[in-house]
């Protein structure tokens, strides 16, 4: 076995998911024997077999990767309770496994994923849904790039033709449940720690948080950072409508059309609009020059 | 000897990891503290809190670099993003070294996120040599690499872990990070003396050294970096201090970790050993003689 065999056969063993009790598979899904499997590559010991000696890593590696997705989506991990969560994770990870070498993306492909498999909480799908984008829009928001704002001058160059560009740390979201208040009391209860470490990794348990009562009502969230704290402000729908426009590289006459096409407010209530828009914008530093290079 | 081409001709005392629950802590007293040992993937973000908070410890303190994953030992290309990220940082932090594991974790685009052993074959020493080479020429900076806690041993090794550590850094020219918790983790779970590891180290290589507590269970240890340092750690400690020389030092802890105060005095028992170490020669060559512990 040369150094790329070696390293492909134990990944697969090392990444193929536990047993419910958190023990190596005895068999794949092929119907071949761990136990033979590892005693191909792996030396047993005075006092483990190959087989134990493979599952140490087996274990290590789904505690380690189903604690940085739990670390991320804490909400999520309190309305499902720790057994459905863990399903998920565990299903999730399985089907996406880690492409990054850092585990801060590890749940970056979690909230599209999860649109498509409705079966961990069928009545409960779409706020859970939410509150995993939101969840997601967090850790995006907490490291995102902070560019140079656009200062007054910059300002009163613009036309209707001009881009202006959004921090990137900006993240836009349209739900169906205020799920804002949701997360917060659960993240409160949450003690932030590093992303990664060098130990290794002991099986964590979900906390129980008490969770505010959710009844279905649209919202419209932009989620920043201002002097490195992140923060959920509900905006309207037309600037809403107006920023994504503006963040998906629409002009600024024409994201004003998209923002306002559908509303019933008077030009002169548009226009109070768009200055107060433009005001809290500047205020928090959101429009920014573009990103070099 | 401490200070040499392989640390930067720098000369650290003893050191600590800096971890979120101490910031507070850090920044409202101020400790003195010879240096602090980071790891390099927390801070790889576009920004937010973790990149000001590091630029405040910047400031005041001296950074190294530490990274969890590089994988020296992969048998496939370096990531060419990773790499690029944590030059960026290098050139923040201007780390004199910087170090990584003698591991692999990731094959195919897939990451385990975990510090995998290698076999210790004449095929892998080439390999990872190689690749050292590459990160050290694109990082220019010294590359120190750590000797890993291990679970399991391969059929394929054709030498013992530290003839295998003595062929790659000779290989690649580079300096070692000498984690003699791990020496004597991977002793008690493969059976032989640590002090013969110790004892075979290139001492004229070694640019820093890691101490760190672990966990002993029926039948192996595990390197959960959660405790003090343990006397046969200790033992070791003085040993390679005897061959080396005062060398830069750092105490891991990386969960449960306990007041600021509590893991600085333990890093600074190091001292014991380095301060009379300061007046002495260290001894120049092994002569072969058994330490027993």
């Amino acid at each position: 076995m040369n150094l790329l065999e070696l390293q492909r056969r134990m990944a697969q063993d090392v990444m193929r998911p536990l047993t419910s009790d958190f023990q190596m598979q005895p068999a794949t899904a092929d119907g071949s024997s761990t136990a033979d499997l590892a005693n191909t590559y792996i030396k047993p010991n005075d006092r483990l077999s190959s087989f134990e000696r493979l599952e140490i890593y087996n274990r290590q590696y789904w505690f380690r990767v189903t604690g940085a997705v739990a670390e991320d989506f804490p909400a999520v991990g309190a309305v499902l309770g720790e057994k459905k969560f863990d399903n998920l994770v565990l299903a999730y990870l399985s089907e996406n496994p880690s492409t990054s070498f850092t585990l801060r993306n590890l749940g970056s492909k979690l909230p599209k994923w999860l649109e498509s498999h409705p079966e961990f909480s069928p009545r409960r799908h779409d706020l859970l849904l939410d509150i995993a984008r939101l969840e997601w829009a967090y850790v995006e928001a907490f490291d995102g790039a902070d560019l140079l704002p656009l200062t007054a001058a910059d300002f009163g160059d613009l036309g209707a033709e001009s881009q202006l560009f959004l921090q990137p740390h900006i993240q836009l979201l349209d739900l169906r449940y205020p799920v804002d208040e949701l997360v917060l009391a659960v993240h409160r209860q949450t003690e932030p720690s590093d992303i990664m470490s060098n130990a290794v990794t002991e099986r964590k348990q979900i906390k129980r948080a008490r969770l505010p009562r959710m009844v279905r009502s649209q919202i419209h969230l932009a989620v920043h950072r201002y002097e490195n704290s992140v923060y959920y402000r509900r905006v309207d729908h037309e600037a809403f409508r107006l920023l994504s426009a503006l963040q998906g590289g629409t002009a600024l006459g024409p994201a004003l059309e998209v923002a306002f096409g559908e509303s019933s407010f008077s030009p002169e209530e548009q226009a109070a609009k768009i200055q107060e828009y433009f005001a809290h914008a500047s205020e928090l530093g959101w429009f920014c020059k573009p990103q070099a290079g | 000897m401490p200070a040499n081409r392989f640390n930067g001709f720098s000369d650290y005392g003893v050191g600590i990891g800096l971890r979120v629950p101490h910031y507070d802590h850090i920044f409202a007293e101020k400790p003195t503290v010879d240096w602090f040992e980071i790891i390099s993937e927390n801070y790889m973000v576009d920004g937010g809190r973790a990149l000001q908070t590091l630029d405040q410890i910047l400031d005041r303190y001296r950074v190294v670099q530490h990274g969890v994953s590089m994988y020296f030992g992969s048998s496939q290309p370096a990531d060419r993003e990773h790499l690029k990220r944590l030059k960026t940082l290098t050139r923040r932090t201007k780390t004199p070294w910087l170090s990584d594991h003698l591991c692999w974790g990731s094959v195919d685009g897939r990451y385990t996120h975990d510090l995998l052993p290698m076999p210790y074959t004449f095929e892998a020493v080439k390999a990872t040599a190689a690749r050292i080479r590459e990160v050290q020429d694109y990082l220019e900076i010294p590359i120190a690499v750590e000797n890993v806690s291990s679970y399991a041993e391969f059929h394929e090794s054709q030498m013992t872990e530290w003839e295998f550590l003595n062929e790659v850094v000779e290989a690649a020219d580079c300096g070692i990070l000498l984690d003699v918790n791990n020496i004597y983790v991977s002793s008690q779970n493969h059976s032989f003396n640590p002090f013969d590891y110790v004892n075979s180290v290139p001492a004229e290589r070694v640019a820093q050294i890691h101490i760190a507590g672990h966990s002993k269970f029926e039948k192996f240890i595990l390197d959960t970096h959660d405790h003090p340092v343990l006397d046969p750690v200790w033992d070791l400690y003085a040993r390679a201090i005897e061959r080396v020389g005062p060398t830069a030092t750092l105490l891991e802890w990386d969960d449960n970790i306990p007041s600021f105060d509590e893991v600085h005095s333990e890093a600074l028992k190091a001292t014991r050993y380095l301060t009379p170490a300061q007046s002495q020669k260290p001894v120049e060559e092994y002569a072969g003689e058994v330490v027993h512990q």
